[in-house]
């Protein structure tokens, strides 16, 4: 194994408007760890999640993907990264197939239809493979996201609030799907309001703002 | 590289195909605009003949401004833009991409009709074949530039009318010289440079929007 960590963020710093959410954040992520971003809302942690995606740029300090800046080896980070966002980047017009067909095609991945088939009836939408997402209830559709994160095989998922309309059935799939993704070595950085229960996982946190408590 | 590009265009093309409601409006409002200037006007052909040109092009940009202000949108509410944008793949490929679809499917089918209006405007066979070529060089410009407006626009209130505003001066040059070129068929004189000027506008464009679209579009992602 890499002894250097794999992710590192040094002196983050995020600003909104004029308002610092906050300064000199700084932590390491190595293979098979999972790193739970807590605090209120409004606190920062989605814009945290797409400081490290490089979708938005900090105002300082790095990120480093295998000790290089995510801004100088982006091609190689998104490679490796896969980011399941509030909105779950899912065409209402597309059937779950083609949404992850498409998804695959603009990650400039392979696609293998039965690996997608199995992915999509793993998260129990077996009966819904060649229906419009449109048609979908909001659940189904995160679901949807949710098998596009497992056959893209990254290294790394960074998902924010993964838990939000999924039933109790959901969450157990996902906290299986964590555990696996963990057990393999790869490395996920999230957000949740909910408990989740990950045995044997190594789980840090990593508070954002205020304390809730405090 | 190029199946990146080549999957950015099918999708788009399989999604307009989803939504022939979107698609035809276009269309319809193109040939509408245009029908109404003879209906207008009154039939008298030799004014008639002479606004044609230029009722045809202006009516093509305001066709063409009516689909881009949903070019990116659509994609940046389902959240699709951010993932498209997670790509390894340079976002300039993905905004040629884009400009290249919506020539595919808003540009071509005005190549198709325009022959239709130009009779209707009682234009000469070889002035038809101009207003065709003027367009075919034209139409990408519209498409390319489009993009630019279409990813500084995005995620504002306001954007479409705003779109507009900005891209319509954008315009200027490829109507100037698209309605130019059938002016000099008609009027006898060479359509050479009118075209060769349209042509050197395109080729500007092409090298320059995309990247200015990719720039535009890390900004509004922000």
């Amino acid at each position: 194994m890499n002894p250097h960590p794999v992710l590192s963020v040094h002196g983050l710093a995020c600003a909104r408007g004029d308002r610092t959410l906050f300064t000199d954040l700084g932590f390491e992520l190595a293979g098979g760890e999972l790193l739970m971003v807590q605090g209120g809302n409004g606190q920062g942690k989605t814009s945290l999640l797409r400081l490290l995606t490089g979708l938005s740029g900090p105002v300082a300090g790095e990120v480093r993907w295998r000790g290089e800046a995510i801004a100088k080896s982006r091609e190689a980070f998104h490679r490796d990264m896969a980011y399941l966002a509030h909105a779950n980047g899912i065409k209402e017009d597309l059937t779950p197939l083609e949404n992850l067909r498409f998804q695959a095609g603009l990650a400039g991945r392979g696609f293998d239809t039965d690996a997608a088939e199995q992915a999509l009836r793993k998260l129990g939408l077996a009966r819904c493979l060649d229906l419009p997402a449109r048609v979908l209830s909001f659940g189904q559709r995160r679901r949807v996201a949710l098998a596009g994160l497992l056959i893209a095989s990254a290294l790394l998922w960074i998902m924010d609030e993964p838990l939000t309309g999924l039933d109790v059935r959901g969450v157990a799939l996902v906290e299986s799907l964590l555990r696996e993704h963990l057990q393999r070595g790869g490395m996920v950085v999230m957000t949740t309001h909910q408990a989740l229960t990950l045995d044997g996982a190594s789980v840090r946190t990593l508070q954002v703002g205020r304390r809730e408590d405090a | 590289m190029l199946g990146f590009l080549l999957t950015v265009i099918r999708r788009d093309l399989l999604l307009a195909a989803r939504r022939r409601g979107d698609w035809l409006t276009a269309q319809f409002f193109f040939v509408m605009v245009v029908s109404l200037f003879p209906l207008g006007i009154g039939p008298e052909p030799e004014l008639l003949k002479r606004i044609a040109p230029g009722v045809v092009w202006v009516a093509a940009t305001l066709a063409s401004l009516l689909s881009l202000s949903r070019l990116f949108a659509d994609d940046h509410r389902d959240g699709s833009l951010e993932q498209m944008l997670l790509s390894p793949e340079p976002a300039v490929l993905l905004a040629l991409g884009k400009a290249i679809a919506h020539w595919l499917i808003y540009g071509i089918p005005l190549l198709l009709v325009a022959p239709v209006l130009g009779i209707q405007f009682a234009l000469p066979a070889e002035a038809i074949g101009v207003l065709v070529l003027s367009l075919a060089i034209g139409t990408p410009i519209l498409s390319l530039l489009g993009a630019v407006g279409a990813a500084l626009t995005l995620g504002l209130r306001g954007g479409g009318v705003l779109l507009t505003l900005l891209i319509l001066p954008l315009y200027v040059p490829a109507l100037i010289f698209g309605a130019g070129a059938v002016d000099a068929m008609l009027a006898g004189t060479g359509v050479e440079a009118n075209l060769s000027l349209l042509g050197a506008f395109f080729m500007l464009s092409l090298l320059v929007a995309p990247w200015v679209s990719a720039a535009a579009l890390r900004v509004s992602m922000e």
